[in-house]
């Protein structure tokens, strides 16, 4: 067998930011998004805890389109919520994460990040994976 | 059961007023899934004539464009509809993936600065639709974001949904995987370019105008 040697690229930085539900909840649709985007442009990757409605995410897109447009160098942003998998689980479990989900919130977790720092987010049911640029 | 209900009491309403005038049904979905090739299929077969251009290079379609009056007629039943193509969601656009097709710079920041704008554009035609056919390439990855909020946008607006795995012509073409990952909604797989499997997507496009 060939002596290969496997190299792992160095990762120079990386800006992770924690947002709990709890600092967007009284927000209105318009002042949520400017807070995410806000943070993006700082090159920050958002860790959401809790996910977006649908037309929030809409919004979202909106508003980073407008933002490519008026912002030198500002690409857009990769975006993926992962959400635990119930499809398969029996009542008990669903019914437990139900109970879960009135008492400590949302276990639903989303990721923003600049574009430019996160190529793409790959996912499937069952991983996600975020590659760099 | 609640959808069972408010379906049976719409198709009452139907039966008592009539089919609303002029539906319009938009096509959605990620840029090259191939939303253009299956109107301009739709409107070859029962128009004659091509609604827009297609190519290989992403944001072809930046401007929302449409038909006023398509007629399909299947098993001895009409359908008239408003078709409206759409440009191709995405999160992001980067003029340099342009210039990998031979597309000068400065045509390149233009399409890019276009490509934003029929996003924008695209998002808010959706409240102007009776019905959407979400047009996904059966190639690809179907657990993107952008398809999950295309489709979770559609829902919360209460409008029915049709998801079509475009290009399965193509080897790698999946369409179960498509049926796995919206396991709630209507998927037909089709090849508008060959024109492969459109008597199911006709079907389905009735069953998804049944309601209105």
């Amino acid at each position: 067998m060939a002596n290969k040697t496997k190299t792992v690229k160095k990762i120079k930085g990386l800006s992770l930011q924690v947002l709990p539900f709890s600092e967007i909840e009284e927000l209105t649709i318009a002042e949520r998004v400017k807070k995410i985007l806000n943070l993006v442009l700082g090159n920050k990757i958002v860790l959401l805890h809790g996910r977006l409605r649908a037309e929030e995410e809409a919004r979202l897109i909106e508003d980073t389109m407008a933002l490519v447009d008026h912002v030198k160098n500002f690409k857009g942003i990769e975006l993926a919520v992962i959400e635990p998998n119930l499809k398969d689980k029996n009542i008990f479990t669903k019914f437990k994460y139900g109970l879960a989900k009135s008492l400590v919130g949302d276990n639903a977790l989303t990721v923003i990040g600049p574009a430019s720092i996160i190529k793409e987010i790959k996912r499937d049911p069952k991983k996600i994976e975020l590659m760099f640029n | 059961m609640i959808q069972i209900l408010k379906s049976f009491s719409k198709r009452i309403l139907r039966i008592l007023f009539g089919r609303k005038d002029n539906i319009s049904i938009g096509f959605y979905g990620p840029p090259n899934a191939g939303k253009t090739s299956l109107a301009n299929k739709i409107c070859k077969d029962w128009i004659g004539e091509e609604l827009g251009i297609v190519s290989k290079v992403p944001h072809e379609t930046r401007k929302v464009q449409f038909k006023e009056k398509v007629e399909v007629k299947h098993k001895g039943k009409t359908l008239s509809f408003k078709m409206i193509d759409t440009p191709g969601i995405a999160t992001k656009i980067d003029y340099e993936d342009f210039l990998k097709f031979g597309i000068k710079k400065k045509l390149a920041k233009k399409r890019a600065k276009e490509a934003t704008q029929g996003i924008i554009e695209s998002i808010k035609w959706l409240d102007d639709m009776d019905a959407v056919v979400v047009v996904l390439d059966a190639a690809e990855n179907p657990y993107s974001q952008v398809n999950i909020t295309i489709i979770g946008n559609i829902v919360a607006r209460n409008k029915p949904v049709l998801v079509v795995g475009n290009k399965i012509d193509l080897k790698k073409a999946d369409i179960k995987k498509i049926e796995s990952a919206f396991p709630d909604y209507d998927v037909v797989g089709i090849s508008a370019k060959e024109g492969k499997n459109m008597d199911e997507f006709y079907e389905s496009l009735f069953k998804l105008t049944r309601d209105i």
